[in-house]
């Protein structure tokens, strides 16, 4: 039997994945996910339902919150990606990663990529939302063990973090910054 | 959970989109937004043998604003139209809507226009265009032509589009002086599928009486389903009026389906409760 990639045309891809430019062949069916997890080998990007229900897939692309299982890999070319890797580091962690480890936002963490991806968007566009805006900002995605409480909690607290953030830069005072990202919370989450 | 093999092209102009469209007739399938057919292909509910992908159409990615319409182009997204102020000021019916189209996620990426290709019957914005009486223009290589949105809707997921064909706009009128739109839906969860969705618009005369009527329906008939209620409700005043009544005229004809979702029954219940609530909205919202 022939493998499907021995017969099947190749089309080349060059695209930037958190900053970084990858240049590929693959097929014309190869969802932006499966090139993501299988080709880069960046599996932070969990794949759930693959028909856009779920939103673990979720990624940036060009900065906007997109399902990569509804994309082909070949449709991202010479576009920029940013998946769950790209957003922080355990050193220095995105505010929305911070949020979510002191709301506890996460219990088996399927879900979570997509949640940190879509937040992180949304409280860059939305720096001071409702309760009500950050439940629908998180209405397309899915998760099966919090319930929801503590993300709702994670993207008001990503959101105040950001604004923390950006009022001690705007003030140029650095250690402002730091004395609010290490602001401590009660068992609820909630900043004290 | 894959899709099939398919050959694909990637055109960078609406010429060269065309053509290869002309080339590969009824075996292809055009690819804008996909979250739609990206689905439909993962499951392999179809298998085209050739995707036209026209992301790179850059000529097609336009809302304009003009004294008569809204105009929407083929790469337009489902959160470019929804946040477009100018199309908000001349139809505010688009962002009540599109608020209603599945999530903010899907509607970065979705295309307005190509939910209307797709004719699901439970798209919003096919009763959208129904309800203002919209067009789409549909080119191939070498002509256009316009279409009315009550030809252009002939069943679930058909629309009358033919192999070579690509919409490549929708055109939104603006609704007549003294109108007040709004769109209201019931469904399982926030964004899924409407179990029944009325799109609405009330017009007002210079005294304040209404005139017009009319409600748009999606999920209950295979195609969006147009009806002008004026009967029930014209000539009276618009603080006196018995929406219900309207909602009553619309229940006697509506003829839903049942599905794993809704016996037919309720679907209609939902289309009279939701059209008095929808018709009472819209008037509330007419400029004084």
């Amino acid at each position: 039997m022939t493998a499907p990639e021995e017969i099947e045309q190749l089309h080349a891809v060059r695209l930037r994945v958190n900053g970084v430019w990858h240049d590929a062949q693959v097929p014309a069916r190869r969802l932006l996910s499966d090139f993501l997890r299988h080709d880069l080998r960046l599996t932070g990007t969990h794949v759930g339902c693959e028909h856009g229900v779920c939103g673990a897939c979720t990624v940036l692309v060009d900065g906007k919150p997109t399902r990569s299982c509804l994309m082909l890999a070949v449709g991202a070319r010479d576009h920029e990606v940013i998946t769950v890797e790209g957003l922080g580091t355990p050193e220095a962690m995105h505010p929305v990663q911070q949020a979510f480890r002191e709301c506890h936002g996460l219990q088996c963490g399927f879900c979570t990529p997509g949640f940190l991806t879509t937040i992180a968007a949304f409280v860059e566009e939305n720096p001071d939302p409702t309760e009500d805006e950050a439940r629908e900002a998180i209405s397309g995605n899915l998760c099966r063990c919090t319930g929801y409480q503590n993300i709702v909690k994670s993207v008001l607290r990503t959101a105040e973090i950001t604004r923390d953030s950006r009022s001690s830069e705007t003030s140029g005072d650095q250690e402002a910054a730091e004395e609010a990202r290490n602001v401590s919370v009660d068992h609820d989450g909630r900043a004290t | 959970m894959k899709p099939s093999p398919f050959a694909y092209s990637a055109p960078q102009s609406l010429d060269e989109a065309l053509a290869v469209l002309a080339d590969v007739g009824g075996d292809g399938k055009v690819l804008a937004g996909g979250q739609s057919l990206l689905p439909i292909l993962n499951m392999r509910l179809a298998a085209p043998a050739h995707v036209i992908d026209i992301n790179r159409v850059a000529e097609l990615s336009y809302v304009t604003v003009d004294a008569d319409s809204v105009q929407v182009g083929a790469l337009a997204r489902h959160a470019e139209v929804e946040h477009d102020d100018p199309a908000y000021d001349a139809l505010p019916l688009l962002r009540q809507a599109l608020r209603l189209v599945a999530h903010p996620v899907i509607r970065n990426r979705g295309t307005t226009v190509g939910s209307l290709a797709h004719a699901d019957p439970s798209g919003e914005m096919t009763a959208v265009l129904a309800l203002t009486d919209g067009t789409v223009t549909a080119a191939r290589a070498g002509s256009t032509r316009e279409i009315a949105a009550a030809d252009f809707f002939l069943g679930p997921l058909e629309s009358c589009l033919e192999p070579g064909e690509l919409a490549v706009a929708a055109r939104f009128p603006r609704l007549p002086v003294r109108s007040g739109c709004t769109f209201v839906e019931v469904a399982r969860r926030h964004g899924d599928y409407a179990v029944c969705g009325v799109a609405a618009v009330v017009t007002l005369d210079e005294g304040g009486l209404v005139v017009s009527a009319r409600t748009a329906y999606i999920s209950v008939a295979p195609t969006p389903l147009v009806l002008d209620l004026t009967e029930a409700v014209a000539g009276r005043a618009v603080r006196g009026v018995d929406w219900a009544a309207a909602g009553e005229l619309a229940g006697t004809q509506v003829d839903p389906e049942a599905d794993i979702h809704a016996t037919a029954d309720y679907r209609r219940h939902l289309a009279r409760v939701l059209t008095g609530r929808a018709l009472a909205e819209a008037a509330g919202r007419v400029a004084a």
